[in-house]
């Protein structure tokens, strides 16, 4: 029973073999002359700055716990995205219902600029 | 042995080495990611025993965007840095005792199983199919209606904390 998600799994060893082939054959011909420049972390080609586990802002939480929050509702949309005609109007109502109150949170989050970036 | 069942022993050997991972790994972040391996895995278990959606609800909630949380909580409070061995002197007997407690009542759950009333639900061809999805749906959407449109109320509440907690009036200082 579990042969219908043999494609899954396929994938999953396919996109890593990729991977490791990638690395692998990077590191098995490409010339290793390491330098001091070379040897330092990469920054989108500035100068690294600090160590590379310093704090960071809170602002990073924010992002993450919104991200969860519509990750949570998205979920919701899947078993009424199935049953959605057997609902008909009534579970449509019920998902406005829902994404109306999610959306008020929407417009609190933007109007008090947490989308923003300051 | 069934194809499942070799699958089920491998994988939990690996959730098993990610948790002690977890547990024993000095850098928290590195914690972190072995709890993705854990969680990974247990989403195929949940995909052996019948239950597509709540597997992809594992992957997309918990190893995704909690773990996304965990991550930015874990660099945000800097805890990668903090000195090890700093524990409260009575958490080693604690965590044993405790440790001890769930394991003696998890033997007794499994063997005081009355094996003729209690038996083990084995998860059908249909329970894996899109069939179960759709009675999910309707049982959702109909008899729990109320706890569903509950759950917006309460994810708006998170939002408005989250937001509040850390968002700073216009004009105020870092």
């Amino acid at each position: 029973m579990l042969l219908e998600y043999l494609a899954i799994a396929v994938l999953i060893v396919l996109a890593t073999v990729v991977a490791l082939i990638a690395i692998g054959l990077g590191g098995l011909f490409g010339p290793k002359k390491k330098t001091v420049n070379k040897s330092m972390p990469y920054e989108s080609g500035m100068m690294p700055i600090g160590p590379g586990t310093r704090r960071m802002p809170v602002r990073y939480y924010l992002i993450g716990v919104l991200f969860i929050l519509f990750d949570i509702e998205v979920v919701f949309f899947l078993p009424w995205a199935i049953v959605f005609r057997q609902l008909g109007w009534f579970g449509l109502i019920e998902m406005v219902v829902f994404v109306a109150i999610l959306l008020v949170g929407y417009v609190y989050a933007w109007k008090k600029g947490a989308l923003e970036w300051e | 042995m069934s194809p499942e069942l070799i699958l089920f022993l491998v994988l939990s050997l690996v959730a098993i080495a990610a948790a002690i991972g977890m547990l024993i790994s000095p850098n928290p972040v590195y914690s972190a990611l072995f709890l993705v391996i854990n969680f990974s895995t247990v989403a195929v278990f949940y995909l052996i025993l019948g239950a597509p959606f709540i597997a992809m609800a594992q992957i997309t909630i918990y190893a995704g965007a909690i773990m996304v949380l965990f991550l930015f909580v874990i660099m945000l409070l800097g805890a990668e840095k903090l000195a090890p061995g700093k524990v409260l002197p009575y958490q080693k007997p604690l965590a044993i005792g405790l440790a001890i407690v769930l394991m003696v009542e998890s033997v007794y759950a499994v063997l005081a199983r009355n094996p003729s009333d209690a038996e083990i639900i084995v998860p059908t061809e249909a329970a894996n199919s899109i069939d179960a999805m759709r009675d999910l749906g309707i049982m959702l959407f109909s008899d729990y209606l109320l706890p569903f449109e509950v759950t917006s109320i309460l994810l708006l509440v998170a939002m408005i904390g989250a937001i509040v907690l850390t968002k700073r009036a216009k004009g105020e200082q870092e």
